[in-house]
């Protein structure tokens, strides 16, 4: 029996780089959350902490979705629009086609659905060369169709069925925190333990190899658009909770924090990698900065400076740890 | 060892006005290394690819286990026991070996059909255990594996199957050499259990060490039929490059 022992010294050798990426996230936020609750006493308070998930709830399920589309090697720049569509079409649904609630709800998520299903069919039937286009044209119909439909103005006096979810508490916690676990964990099984989840990973990672292990990458290209817009829906339907009202312009740039948080969370633009657990510390970095910067009464402007460096710095971890691989594969 | 398990009979495929392979008769016997040669644009890859179902012959026809292959496509292949472990391109890299192996034919298992991981790392041990493949760590992903230990789980993912024939093309290509002996070790391993296997290689030296026969193509017409033990390598590059004629 012939030993492959290379992988062991492999591991022993990247392993510094891997633990980095593994973590490097996690170990940033908790240092940014142990400066900040030395910066300003605020920081480390219920109340804060409690606003702080509230924050960032929105753009945790939106990134969930969008996460799905990275791993396939793609990118969905629609989520916000879509989210500001689908939140508009609930609303209208409720408040001025006088619906129930519930169905309103349903209609709310459907149509968001059904325009992550058009992102897919763009890229699977009209074999669109990249997501980047279909999404990017979905980005500004959306918008556009929200727009129209709003006719530019707000839209209040949602039912409380349809606000629970994103403005209610039980008690001093907000109903969106068990929600987001619960979503989370889904998400983690759904990625990890079932068959679907894993082609997931497989057609991002190699599209070649996952067609001829018989797996439909059309299919399954189809199916994460369409979650990513079912997801936007979602955050739609939470927002709509936490303001109390749909607005036209709801959701607007939302696609670029989700697309930060899931790459500082460690996932790899070219597909294949990336974690549930990873978005969501890419998600409270980005929400932890704002509100630590909000709190030190730093101008929105260095707010995006920063995000901006730390999405450079956890995308260079990326860099460094494909390095010793792209080279190994070489000799 | 005598009885065909594919029979190659007559096989005609053309592109356009190029005829890629003529009329190509072979057999392959059970449990035999068959060694395909030929140099680049010989029709090799062709023929492997119309055994496997990528493309259909426009003439003759291929008997698998005395059953005709009527327009059979690769799914239908493998579902008969016709596994093709192809050149590259073969494994997910981000994911790890067991997942590889069973990529597309998870094991599943539970009421909400989860996948069944710790099945599938027992039986994936033990199907590297089978084919004398040692890798120590079986959760690593099969980014950090080496080019040899890379093959060998692309060679192991199709041999799970119980696959009756595996149609290797250039498994040794991209190798050192000693990964290179190392996949050779494997393909002994696979004929001792009674796998028959046809390698397209352009190696000598390979086809000399594993093989028990050969068949040798030259502008798409078969040219010769050897027994590797009483040929020499001169005689066979000689065929391949048309120095000898046939």
């Amino acid at each position: 029996m012939f030993s492959l022992t290379s992988a062991r010294n492999n591991k022993a050798k990247f392993s510094w780089a891997q633990f980095l990426l593994r973590y490097g996230a996690l170990i940033g936020l908790a240092l940014m959350c142990l400066i900040l609750s030395f910066l300003t006493p605020v920081f480390l308070t219920l109340p804060n902490i409690l606003n702080v998930i509230r924050q960032a709830s929105i753009n945790a399920l939106v990134a969930l979705g969008v996460l799905l589309v990275i791993l396939t090697a793609g990118i969905d720049l629609s989520v916000g629009s879509v989210l500001g569509f689908s939140m508009a079409v609930g609303a209208i649904a409720s408040v001025k086609l006088g619906m129930p609630a519930p169905l309103a709800i349903l209609l709310l998520l459907f149509s968001g659905a059904f325009l992550g299903w058009l992102n897919g069919i763009a890229l699977t039937k009209l074999n669109l060369p990249h997501p980047f286009i279909s999404t990017l044209a979905m980005l500004n119909i959306a918008r556009g169709l929200t727009l129209v439909i709003t006719k530019a103005s707000p839209i209040s006096g949602l039912p409380h069925v349809m606000t629970w979810l994103g403005g209610s508490f039980i008690g001093p916690v907000p109903v969106i925190l068990p929600f987001l676990v619960i979503v989370y964990l889904i998400f983690h099984l759904f990625l990890n333990n079932t068959v679907l989840g894993r082609h997931i990973y497989a057609v991002g990672g190699n599209p070649i190899a996952a067609r001829r292990a018989g797996i439909n990458n059309k299919k399954i290209l189809v199916l994460v658009y369409v979650l990513a817009g079912f997801m936007s829906a979602l955050g739609g339907l939470a927002l709509a909770g936490r303001v109390n009202a749909a607005y036209p312009l709801a959701g607007l740039n939302y696609e670029l924090d989700a697309i930060a948080a899931v790459i500082i969370g460690g996932a790899s633009f070219f597909g294949g990698r990336g974690t549930v657990f990873g978005t969501l510390i890419g998600v409270f970095v980005i929400a932890v900065l704002r509100n630590g910067l909000n709190l030190l009464n730093i101008r929105a402007d260095y707010q995006l400076i920063g995000i901006g460096l730390i999405i450079v710095a956890a995308v260079y971890v990326d860099v460094i740890r494909q390095r010793p691989f792209t080279r190994s594969s070489e000799v | 060892m005598q009885q065909p398990i594919l029979e190659v009979d007559g096989i005609t495929k053309r592109f356009g006005g190029v005829t890629a392979v003529d009329n190509v008769s072979f057999p392959v016997y059970r449990g035999e290394v068959l060694g395909l040669l030929g140099d680049n644009g010989a029709g090799k890859s062709t023929v492997i690819k119309m055994i496997c179902g990528v493309y259909q012959a426009d003439a003759g026809e291929i008997r698998f286990e005395g059953k005709k292959l009527e327009n059979h496509n690769p799914k239908q292949a493998r579902d008969i026991g016709i596994e093709t472990v192809f050149q590259d391109l073969a494994l997910v890299d981000p994911l790890d070996i067991p997942s590889n192996i069973f990529l597309g034919r998870e094991l599943r298992t539970g009421p909400f059909g989860f996948l069944n991981k710790k099945k599938m790392a027992e039986e994936s041990l033990k199907l590297l255990q089978r084919l004398k493949i040692n890798i120590p760590d079986l959760s690593s992903s099969v980014l950090s594996l080496s080019g040899g230990q890379r093959q060998a789980i692309a060679i192991a993912r199709n041999v799970y199957w119980n696959a009756k024939m595996v149609i290797m093309d250039e498994p040794t290509a991209a190798l050192g050499v000693r990964e290179r002996s190392n996949v050779l070790e494997i393909i002994r391993t696979l004929r001792e259990q009674g796998v028959t296997i046809i390698l397209i290689s352009h190696n000598m030296d390979d086809v000399f060490a594993v093989t028990d026969r050969m068949v040798i193509m030259r502008r798409g017409q078969k040219k010769a039929e050897l027994v590797t033990k009483e040929t020499t390598k001169e005689h066979v590059v000689g065929i391949i490059t048309g120095a000898i004629d046939y």
